[in-house]
């Protein structure tokens, strides 16, 4: 009876999860007849790809971009994580706890609230309206979560260990490459989905720091096909799908390591 | 531990290299944190509110003129309502259905991992994508004779007096614009999973022998959820309600994808007023002014909670 209870709330919730999905998968493959208002909520009658197609050559370039933005962006900011985190972690400097809490901070604040002088900083380094310019910002903006996951990692790392390389004479970065870098690989898989996911979903810098077409990021492609009246509903859906495809994918292949990414984001010391 | 003469002055060779390595991030948290955070807080207390005075250069200062107009501005007033409302509404949602998720998933009932796998999915998709798909199910059609959406759904069902305008609706409780109903639906399916996934790791966390230990004691289950799981989880709440609060006080990709600021801003959100002001009517100082009053609100939330919390980090 319990059990019964149970999967019928489970279920009850689950509906609610996933009619975004049903509407947007059976949107995406209607072909262009079946798409008028009265059939939203039918599953398509002869399923089609037109949609998709259409969707994908409007926004092949924006995903292309958005490719080139986040897996540099990506990497970059891991390995900078990674390195501060063993500073955060295993080097004990004065004020170093405080120091962390001021760069903590730094992921929590709107982004409006730099959002003017940043705008105005890559014009004035010739970097605004590109990629490579929202490429540092998301580095920069990525620090204090990638250095929190990989302080949080080695501070699991027993200290004698790294003290132990120092006895043999390991320098500072013999340390990290003998000792902590090879142990690094699920931390580096959990700071790199979430830099990826995060990265690739993001919209207030993708919006404000690139001005033309050609150089945005999907989000603000898709939000700009959303906007225009013109476009069939099966493309708008579509286009909505793809753009959130891959982040998609990472999730249902790895998704493990994203939830160890989502509650890192809750600090916890 | 470290006796030998050799380790001692290696550790402070380290030492140094190791504030040399972090010393570039710090600086650059210094600069794009918070020398842009003095800047926009500057031009916040400027007349920059055209793009000529922008060009121009000269700064004058203002005082709080741009923060007295802004506090008299009918628009922004509905943002600080709607953000008050957006928030609570939301917070409650949130909070309640991932608590809902998470004791239903923790029963651990055959198929739990899917669902839980299920609940989760939102997360990882763009706000961007959440609000176009759901401006869609909200869309309300003509009414009453071309309903759309979740309208149309309602007369298939034979519920046609659930009918109503959605987001397009003007009508409110008060101060509280129904037309956000649809947009906290939306935040809520988006970070119920989120919040599941904390409580689950909070209620994984209780030892067993404390649930064993009231069931011998005779209390069922909905008296050890209230008295026991739910005070030992009160830490979760917390820092759900933190986390949460503080993203529904800077909420923009969303509501700017599904409803933009609709009909006399009765979905208005403070980040898409900012937007507006500083990039679409080149009035830079009073978007900054938002700004900062944004980041004074995230920060009287978020302050604390990384004091407390790094504190209790400390082993």
């Amino acid at each position: 009876m319990k059990k019964i209870l149970t999967y019928l709330l489970l279920i009850i919730v689950s509906i609610y999860i996933i009619l975004p999905l049903y509407v947007l998968l059976a949107t995406t493959f209607k072909p262009l007849e079946e798409i008028g208002i009265s059939d939203m909520w039918k599953l398509p009658k002869n399923w089609s790809l037109s949609g998709f197609i259409k969707a994908f050559k409007k926004l092949a370039p924006n995903l292309k971009n958005s490719f080139y933005l986040t897996i540099p962006a990506t990497i970059i900011s891991s390995l900078i994580g990674s390195i501060n985190g063993y500073v955060f972690s295993k080097i004990k400097f004065k004020s170093a706890n405080l120091i962390f809490a001021i760069i903590l901070f730094g992921m929590f604040i709107p982004y409006q609230s730099i959002l003017f002088p940043l705008i105005r900083f890559l014009q004035s380094i010739k970097l605004y309206g590109t990629i490579s310019g929202l490429i540092l910002v998301h580095v920069v903006y990525g620090i204090p979560i990638t250095t929190l996951i990989f302080r949080n990692y080695y501070s699991e790392v027993p200290d004698e260990l790294v003290e132990a390389a120092y006895i043999d004479g390991a320098g500072f970065f013999k340390t990290y490459s003998k000792v902590l870098f090879p142990i690094s690989l699920p931390a580096f898989v959990v700071v790199i989905i979430w830099q990826f996911t995060n990265i690739w979903n993001e919209f207030l810098f993708a919006v404000t720091v690139t001005s033309s077409p050609e150089k945005q990021p999907v989000t603000v492609a898709l939000v700009n096909l959303a906007g225009s009246q013109v476009v069939e509903w099966n493309v708008q859906m579509a286009g909505a799908l793809l753009t959130a495809l891959p982040t998609l994918l990472v999730y249902f292949f790895l998704g493990k390591y994203f939830i160890r990414g989502l509650l890192a984001g809750s600090v916890k010391g | 531990m470290l006796i030998n003469p050799r380790g001692e002055t290696l550790k402070k060779k380290n030492l140094i290299i190791g504030i040399t390595v972090v010393f570039p991030s710090i600086v650059a948290i210094a600069i794009f944190v918070y020398g842009f955070i003095s800047w926009t807080l500057r031009v916040s207390f400027s007349n920059w509110n055209s793009f000529s005075s922008l060009l121009r250069g000269i700064y004058k200062f203002v005082g709080f003129r741009n923060y007295e107009r802004l506090f008299q501005d009918y628009r922004f007033q509905t943002d600080l309502w709607n953000t008050l409302f957006f928030t609570i509404f939301f917070l409650l949602g949130t909070i309640a259905l991932g608590i809902l998720m998470a004791t239903l998933v923790d029963k651990g009932l055959k198929g739990s991992r899917i669902f839980q796998n299920l609940f989760l999915f939102p997360m990882a998709i763009s706000f961007v994508v959440t609000g176009t798909v759901w401006s869609w199910i909200f869309a309300p059609g003509t009414l009453p004779n071309n309903p759309q959406g979740i309208n149309l759904l309602f007369t298939k069902l034979g519920l046609e007096k659930l009918m109503w305008g959605w987001y397009t609706s003007t009508d409110s409780l008060g101060h509280f614009n129904v037309a956000l109903i649809p947009v906290i639906i939306a935040a809520t399916w988006q970070l119920a999973g989120y919040t599941m996934a904390m409580y689950l790791a909070g209620l994984r966390g209780i030892p067993d022998d404390i649930i064993e230990a009231a069931k011998v004691d005779g209390a069922n289950e909905w008296k050890i959820f209230w008295k026991i799981k739910m005070p030992l989880l009160t830490p979760i709440t917390l820092s759900a309600l933190i986390i949460l609060g503080h993203i529904s006080l800077k909420i923009f990709d969303l509501v700017f994808a599904m409803t933009g600021s609709g009909p006399n801003f009765v979905t208005d959100v403070p980040a898409i007023y900012m937007f507006e002001l500083t990039f679409r009517s080149n009035r830079y100082a009073m978007g900054s002014a938002i700004a900062i009053i944004m980041l004074l609100f995230v920060a009287v939330v978020i302050i604390p909670y990384l004091v407390t919390s790094l504190r209790g980090g400390k082993r």
